[in-house]
């Protein structure tokens, strides 16, 4: 859209550049490991559309630093969301359980952005109806927290404060072409 | 989208909306628990005004995996008997607060009608011999899932096209698909007026069956019939039956499909039915996830 003259364009702030987010997926990949023993019996399950490609880093991580292979997989949430009825139907995306299964294994679910918790209880729901796993683990790049649930995170990227008119928007190389976390809306001057 | 009336209601991106929404639900087919909490509180009827076992069965069971409330209505045994409209029996149900009416009936546009009656979303499950765009969307999903894509493949329909809602649904979903149609039929079970459908009509089965990838072979619908449209069943069964010795005219990949009941011995022999090329029972386990998708696309949302 062009820009109007005199309109004041909303002010977007890199928060974590590409260099930052390597670091930090790096450092959640050892924290995975420490955490889990070196990932025995550990499970990514991404949730789609940004938690996918993170999850599938983070297992390259960890291929890289122990030679361990992390059986990936998607948890696709839409049919489980509380706010359906809000919007008009969204599209199902697909949900993909690696060969072999949840059961008895420690998931750790991968998203982009924690914010409201919403989306995690989803996913907890959701998780339930394919299996039981052992335990149930929460990574995040970044927690913007305004939780409305009991929910937090086993390991965050990145805790960024925001106000609730903001917008924090992660953006990975196989999804918009380029490694970025950029916050939106600030009102802050 | 808020009824689902005529195939005709979708256009390409919507109608492949509804096979890939399908194609998720039918993962879920595979699990071991088999529900979705989507739909929870929101309540269905199945409104049948004309026997049928699969099409409710198969509604029915989508609904229940995606958690609504069900409502099984047919009209023996109800009010109708005693002589109650559909206009009655819509406002009946407009007071119990209905999401969703899935509704067949023996009037061509009765669905139709009922939706201006009714707040909920409309599913026409079929009516008379006008569409049953459910039934379309299985066989587009289940072409879809064995050969591949849509768009350049030879369907033929083949037999009482006249009295088929299924042919008229088939025909208007696959050309917005990107199918080539072709209706075979003896003359008399041909529809006036053909010429404007989006489909070339032949006479002469074994002509047809070397160019095809899918064949649908239609039933024969006696109950439809007022006179005689052929002179014996047999005659038809030599001219339009699906035998051996034709299954062996079709390409090697082809699939041979059936939207049921179907008479075996009349349009299909009973060794082509139960052939593996025969893809009749998976055409009903389709059915369930894509009239899933449809529930959910269309009660899903707001």
């Amino acid at each position: 859209m062009p820009e109007m003259p005199g309109s004041e364009a909303p002010a977007v702030k890199e928060i974590l550049s590409a260099a930052d987010i390597a670091r930090i997926v790096d450092r959640v990949a050892h924290q995975i490991l420490e955490k889990t023993s070196g990932a025995r019996d550990a499970v990514l399950l991404g949730i789609p559309t940004r938690g996918t490609p993170l999850a599938r880093r983070l297992a390259g991580r960890i291929r890289a630093f122990e030679g361990t292979d992390v059986p990936q997989g998607v948890l696709d949430i839409t049919l489980y969301r509380d706010d359906l009825r809000t919007r008009s139907a969204r599209p199902v995306g697909p949900t993909s359980v690696p060969p072999g299964g949840i059961d008895g294994k420690r998931v750790i679910l991968v998203d982009d952005v924690l914010f409201s918790g919403r989306t995690v209880r989803a996913a907890l729901d959701a998780l339930s109806d394919l299996g039981r796993p052992s335990h149930v683990q929460l990574a995040v790049l970044v927690d913007r927290g305004h939780r409305e649930l009991p929910i937090r995170a086993d390991y965050v990227g990145k805790n960024i404060p925001t106000s609730l008119s903001e917008s924090v928007r992660v953006l990975f190389s196989e999804t918009d072409g380029t490694d970025a976390v950029l916050l939106t809306g600030s009102t802050a001057k | 989208m808020k009824h689902l009336l005529s195939a005709a209601d979708l256009d390409l991106d919507a109608a492949t909306l509804v096979l890939d929404t399908a194609t998720e639900m039918a993962a879920m087919a595979s699990r071991e628990v088999k529900k979705l909490p989507t739909l929870r509180g929101r309540t269905v009827v199945n409104l049948f005004y004309e026997d049928s076992t699969r099409t409710r069965i198969s509604f029915e069971t989508a609904a229940k995996r995606l958690s609504a409330d069900v409502i099984n209505f047919s009209a023996k045994g109800s009010s109708v008997e005693k002589g109650e409209s559909l206009k009655d029996t819509a406002l009946t149900l407009q007071a119990m607060g209905i999401d969703g009416v899935v509704i067949r009936h023996p009037a061509s546009g009765a669905p139709n009608t009922l939706s201006q009656w009714v707040d909920g979303s409309i599913l026409n499950a079929g009516d008379g011999t006008h569409e049953h765009p459910t039934q379309a969307l299985l066989d587009a999903y289940t072409m879809r899932s064995r050969l591949g894509q849509l768009k350049g493949l030879r369907v033929a329909i083949v037999g009482d096209v006249l009295h088929s809602r299924v042919a008229r649904s088939n025909v208007l979903l696959l050309r917005t698909l990107g199918a080539e149609v072709t209706l075979v039929g003896p003359p008399t079970l041909v529809p006036v007026g053909v010429e404007d459908w989006p489909a070339t009509v032949s006479y002469d089965l074994d002509s047809v069956l070397p160019g095809t990838d899918a064949v649908m072979m239609l039933r024969v619908q006696r109950e439809r019939m007022g006179q005689a449209y052929f002179p014996s069943a047999r005659e038809y069964s030599r001219r339009y039956g699906l035998d051996n010795r034709r299954v062996k005219l079709l390409p090697e990949h082809a699939i041979i499909m059936h939207p049921g009941p179907m008479i075996r011995g009349m349009e299909i022999a009973p060794e082509v039915a139960d052939s593996p090329r025969s893809t009749i029972v998976e055409q009903v386990a389709n059915g369930v996830s894509v009239r899933m998708a449809c529930l959910y696309l269309l009660l899903g949302g707001k």
